[in-house]
């Protein structure tokens, strides 16, 4: 049997998979943010006339599923499967999204990486013959995470500097075996990796050391360096995670040169006072469908590496004194 | 295209090595901004209490109980701009110096009921108000107990 692995983690797509359309739904923060203009729809409010910031959050996953279907003429009747998660307890947000959608459903946990999970396995499953079209997204949203993580939204409490702030937005995108657009050429699925951190105001340095060790696999499975991609963007480690991750990668015999960013870093400006930058699923999602996805389809990037990345932890085991385990999985991404 | 290398990519440094990365690289907290904030919001806070408790002994009460009213007084205040969306930018700003005071417990408690507000007032409300303020409450009266004894044998 011919087997599409590479080396210890990656996986080579024998008929890469076709990014056919991407759809980008933020909050009001992000829309003022740097890449504002680059969103598909940014909501005036967090509640967007929702009852509950859950109810929104849900809402927004379903406008970003919708709009990626929209944009293209494949009936919503020829998606075979549609992969969704979030950050919320039972992920509550994609289940509720996928009822209005009734697609056959499943739903993937990475914490912040789970867009990258997402396009990594739709991509396997379409060119394990398994589907023509997948729909993936996912969400996150300020106020359900803050709740649900650390405080409620109205206590008034200092955050540290090197936390980061959770994005409110979603983003999706709908993959196709034939089709017009980028490709996703590879994928590299990330190991757990632990460096016991256990400061969850500092998730960025939690999840560095694994979004490291997927790049130097990543790097050493496909025989490449760091020059043979325009643009390689973690998401969402953050300023303090990036610059971590830069330097474990250096003394592990990588330097990353200048192509290496995060979307933690890229979505909001300095003086947007969120300090070490963003973190949430949707972040690097929407970062991806919006900015990113219109640098490729522009020819201003030909080949891209998202490394989602994940800290996977609860507050409960955070209280139990256990340290953040993080993971991190990286796709290529090819005009 | 079947490869199967045998693994050796990992990264070289140390959990120790990293450790020291980690603390190197992370933002130290903004202390001297802080304290500075915090004496002046939390100073300014009590004073605001002051003017209230003069103003009630003006009005005619005696002292111990303006004192009472000018704190109920400050609780409402604080309970009030919770709900108004404004003490948790002042919290953001003034740190411990808006927490101490007693509007910051006032905050405290209003914010999990307007929180927890969706989830019903039973089950949301009744069962998460304390959420923040809990701990106070548990280990301000447990103290309090301890002293009292203490007081009771020593008199």
């Amino acid at each position: 049997m011919d087997l599409k692995r590479m080396g210890n983690q990656t996986v080579v797509f024998a008929n890469p998979p076709v990014i056919l359309s991407s759809y980008s739904v933020v909050g009001p923060k992000e829309g003022q943010g740097p890449l504002g203009k680059t969103f598909s729809k940014v909501w005036k409010d967090q509640l967007n006339g929702e009852k509950s910031w859950e109810f929104a959050e849900s809402k927004m996953l379903r406008e970003a599923l919708e709009g990626a279907i929209a944009q293209v003429n494949v009936p919503s009747g020829h998606i075979d499967f549609m992969l969704a998660g979030d950050l919320l307890n039972q992920m509550i947000s994609s289940n509720f999204a996928a009822r209005q959608l009734a697609l056959p459903f499943i739903g993937i946990y990475g914490a912040c990486s789970t867009m990258a999970l997402g396009m990594a396995l739709g991509s396997m499953l379409i060119d394990g013959g398994f589907a023509r079209y997948v729909l993936v997204g996912v969400s996150s949203h300020h106020d359900t995470a803050e709740r649900q993580f650390r405080a409620p939204t109205e206590h008034g409490t200092q955050r540290a500097m090197s936390a980061q702030w959770t994005v409110t937005g979603a983003g999706s995108v709908l993959l196709g075996q034939t089709g017009v657009g980028p490709r996703i050429t590879s994928a590299t699925l990330g190991r757990v990796v632990d460096y016991a951190e256990s400061n969850v105001n500092n998730m960025g340095s939690a999840m560095a050391p694994a979004v490291a060790d997927t790049i130097l696999n990543h790097l050493h499975d496909l025989h490449r360096h760091p020059a043979d991609y325009d643009l390689i963007a973690s998401g969402d480690l953050g300023a303090v995670g990036l610059a971590l991750a830069g330097e474990v990668l250096k003394q592990s015999g990588r330097d990353m040169g200048t192509g290496f960013t995060d979307c933690g870093v890229m979505i909001f400006d300095a003086n947007q006072d969120v300090h070490a930058g963003a973190s949430g699923c949707g972040c690097s999602a929407v970062v991806f469908a919006g900015n990113i996805m219109q640098r490729i389809k522009a020819g201003e990037l030909k080949r891209v590496l998202l490394v989602g990345s994940g800290a996977l932890h609860s507050s409960t085991s955070a209280l139990q004194g256990e340290s953040i385990p993080g993971i991190g999985h990286a796709v290529v991404i090819e005009a | 295209m079947a490869n199967q290398s045998s693994r050796q990519p990992t990264i070289t440094v140390t959990p120790e090595q990293y450790k020291s990365l980690a603390q190197q690289y992370t933002p130290k907290p903004t202390v001297v901004k802080n304290v500075v904030r915090a004496f002046f919001v939390g100073g300014i806070i009590c004073v605001i209490g002051q003017i209230i408790i003069n103003l009630f002994v003006i009005a005619g009460l005696n002292r111990i109980d303006a004192s009472t009213a000018a704190t109920a007084t400050m609780i409402f205040l604080g309970a009030m701009l919770t709900g108004l969306g404004v003490y948790d930018e002042i919290g953001k700003f003034g740190g411990a110096g808006s927490i101490v005071p007693i509007t910051g417990f006032a905050n405290s408690i209003v914010a999990p009921a307007m929180e927890f507000k969706r989830e019903g007032y039973v089950l949301g409300v009744g069962a998460k108000l304390f959420t923040v303020a809990g701990p106070v409450l548990v280990y301000g009266i447990a103290t309090s107990i301890v002293v009292g004894i203490v007081y009771f044998f020593l008199h």
